[in-house]
């Protein structure tokens, strides 16, 4: 990938300075930035209802942000659709990765973006080139499928993700947005994600990835941004953290802690799983801290 | 097949691949439960049933089979792009009423009620495809509500205009005799009487076939049937493509309207009520999923024929034809037993 302009400094791909988003008077997110640079990967943690979602679609161009400013390569930016953070290089893969299972893959790699050819008056579909171009594309990413016309329900989850992502990487997506790739897997197939989210870094693209799993994150990522009830609880880049550290704000020691108390109230095996917390949160070196908040 | 790039070169087929029989790969088509039932239908009438050896029979039950098959074509569209139309059969009636009316009260050119007609018939696919993409009520339920609206436009409105329950002969208008030779006429090659319809049906068929397969739209009718929401997410144009698949039907509803027509010059309006359902069994027999996103042109056709041999067949065989309608849900049963098994072996040698 070449640099177009020449930034004085490097300009990230993508910038969040201090976003803000609510929702009448609910503030779903709070004062958030973030970074992405080509090449990198930004992980984004947190707990359900922590703002990961909301933090998508501001990014996805679904929603704008209430205040702060949207930044893609140094220039501010408002999107009033995803389409227009497509155009602009932005790709978001979401969970349900928008394919259709009965369909094949090479039919789903180019829905939407059918190649065609003319013949005469008519256009009708490059079929040959389609399908060869998915079988090399699926290639580079590193899956070599054994038939691009098998429908694309009969692949595994793993395989599914991956080539949701190697579609959105050819169809120029310099930066990928990956909504929770890894929730509904096994450990198998989460580790397969995780060499392709590796491969598209390498590939020179910026990646925010969304999980909440740090030992999925930890990893692939280059920086950390931690998310808990709208607000950000840390941004670290790797050199900052490490993994245990990392898991110990996400898992949130004081929270952890206070369950820890909870289950020992609560009886003869809730006290054995409370001594096998309390070992956890020494391991992880969690400092007791009051709760914040709650 | 030639490699250019660097990487070793994929061979042409990867070896993983165990080569499936060329009967295997055919059983994996959506109409091969039908055309299999097809033939052991054919088989059976021509065992049983002398009269139905004869090519003029043949003749016959291949225009019955079209008269219900060139709706079905359509149906079948519509039914892989995921949603059903319960008043195809009545809008074949609407549209000959609309037409013949038309032209005979205001005493112009057959061919200005037949465009006519058309405009009438496409509004209607358009008022089905609309309030189905815009409220999002199950098709099943907007088109059985225009279904009703329109048995009760069709009968109100021919005793309205006629002050009879059919409408007035036609044959004497301006036109007609070339508005039939395009929808009802026919021909003999080698002494068997062709109907034109035939050839018609054929035609749809094959562009439906085309379509489907070789161009974006078909690839468009099959992803808003399979997954609406992802082909949404991907760019597809979800509402244009499901109205566009009810004016398809509405289309082809008209032309066998105008056949109808054409072919007896006066209309009964009370014709066409449970035809819907026809088109609709011609569809799943064929092999289209009843929850969309998977199905065939040519196999709602094989559909059409094994409903056109199944009504003419129990007549040749000297059959009592008050049986015809159990053995049709036999047959119907039957065809989507045979077709789920078929589907799940294929899906399974995969």
């Amino acid at each position: 990938m070449t640099t177009t302009t020449e930034a004085p400094a490097k300009t990230p791909l993508v910038r969040l300075t201090a976003c803000d988003k609510s929702y009448g008077n609910i503030i779903a997110l709070g004062g958030i930035s973030l970074e992405v640079d080509a090449g990198e990967v930004t992980c984004v943690l947190g707990d359900n209802g922590a703002g990961k979602s909301t933090l998508i679609k501001i990014i996805a161009g679904l929603h704008k942000p209430s205040h702060g400013s949207y930044e893609v390569d140094g220039v501010p930016v408002t999107f009033d659709s995803p389409r227009e953070a497509l155009e602009r290089g932005i790709a978001t893969v979401y969970q349900d990765l928008a394919v259709v299972p009965l369909m094949p893959v090479w039919r789903n790699f180019f829905l939407g973006n059918e190649v065609r050819k003319r013949l005469g008056p008519v256009r009708r579909l490059d079929i040959d080139f389609m399908r060869k171009t998915t079988k090399k594309e699926l290639l580079d990413m590193g899956i070599d499928l054994r038939d691009v016309d098998q429908p694309i329900g009969t692949l595994s989850g793993g395989e599914r993700q991956c080539v949701a992502i190697s579609r959105a990487v050819y169809f120029g997506a310099k930066v990928l947005i990956l909504d929770e790739p890894t929730a509904a897997l096994g450990v198998k197939q989460s580790g397969v994600v995780l060499k392709y989210i590796v491969q598209a870094r390498e590939r020179g693209l910026g990646v925010i990835f969304i999980t909440h799993n740090p030992h999925h994150a930890y990893p692939v990522g280059d920086r950390f941004l931690l998310l808990k009830r709208g607000k950000a609880i840390g941004y670290y880049s790797k050199d900052e953290i490490t993994r245990d550290e990392l898991t110990a704000q996400m898992a949130g020691g004081a929270e952890l802690d206070e369950l820890h108390h909870e289950l020992q109230r609560g009886g003869k095996a809730a006290a054995e799983a409370a001594h096998v917390l309390e070992e956890e949160v020494q391991e992880l070196g969690i400092t007791h801290e009051p709760t914040a908040g709650s | 097949m030639s490699q250019t790039v660097a990487t070793p070169a994929p061979p042409a087929r990867d070896e993983r691949l165990g080569r499936r029989s060329a009967l295997a790969r055919l059983l994996a088509r959506p109409e091969m439960g039908a055309l299999v039932g097809a033939i052991v239908i054919y088989i059976v009438f021509f065992i049983v049933a002398a009269p139905f050896r004869e090519a003029t029979s043949l003749s016959t039950v291949l225009y019955q089979s079209s008269t219900y098959g060139i709706v079905a074509v359509a149906v079948a569209l519509l039914m892989i792009g995921g949603e059903f139309d319960l008043s195809a059969g009545v809008a074949v009636t609407s549209s000959a009423l609309v037409a013949s009316m038309f032209s005979y009260q205001f005493t112009a050119n057959m061919w200005v009620g037949v465009v006519v007609s058309l405009v009438v018939a496409l509004a209607i696919g358009f008022v089905n495809g609309y309030l189905v993409v815009k409220t999002a009520i199950p098709s099943f339920l907007v088109t059985l509500g225009t279904f009703f609206m329109l048995r009760g436009l069709n009968l109100a409105m021919t005793k309205q205009v006629t002050g009879n329950v059919a409408t007035n002969d036609v044959s004497n208008i301006d036109g007609f005799g070339s508005a039939q030779n395009v929808f009802a006429s026919q021909f003999t090659v080698g002494g068997v009487s062709i109907r034109i319809t035939l050839l018609w049906w054929i035609l749809f068929v094959a562009v439906a076939t085309w379509v489907l397969l070789r161009t974006r739209v078909g690839n468009w009718i099959y992803a808003v049937g399979g997954s609406a929401p992802s082909s949404r997410a991907v760019g597809v144009p979800v509402n244009r493509v499901k109205i566009g698949l009810f004016m398809a039907v509405s289309f082809l509803c008209w032309f066998t309207g105008m056949h109808t027509l054409f072919a007896f010059n006066t209309v009964q309006s009370g014709l066409g009520v449970g035809n819907e359902f026809i088109y609709i069994v011609a569809a799943v027999v064929g092999g289209c999923l009843l929850t969309g996103g998977y199905g065939s042109a040519i196999g709602a056709a094989i559909g059409a024929f094994i409903f056109g041999m199944a009504q003419l067949g129990i007549v040749y065989a000297g059959w009592n034809p008050d049986w015809f309608y159990f053995f049709l849900g036999a047959l119907l049963l039957g065809a989507i037993l045979l077709n789920t098994y078929i589907r799940r072996r294929a899906e399974a040698s995969r």
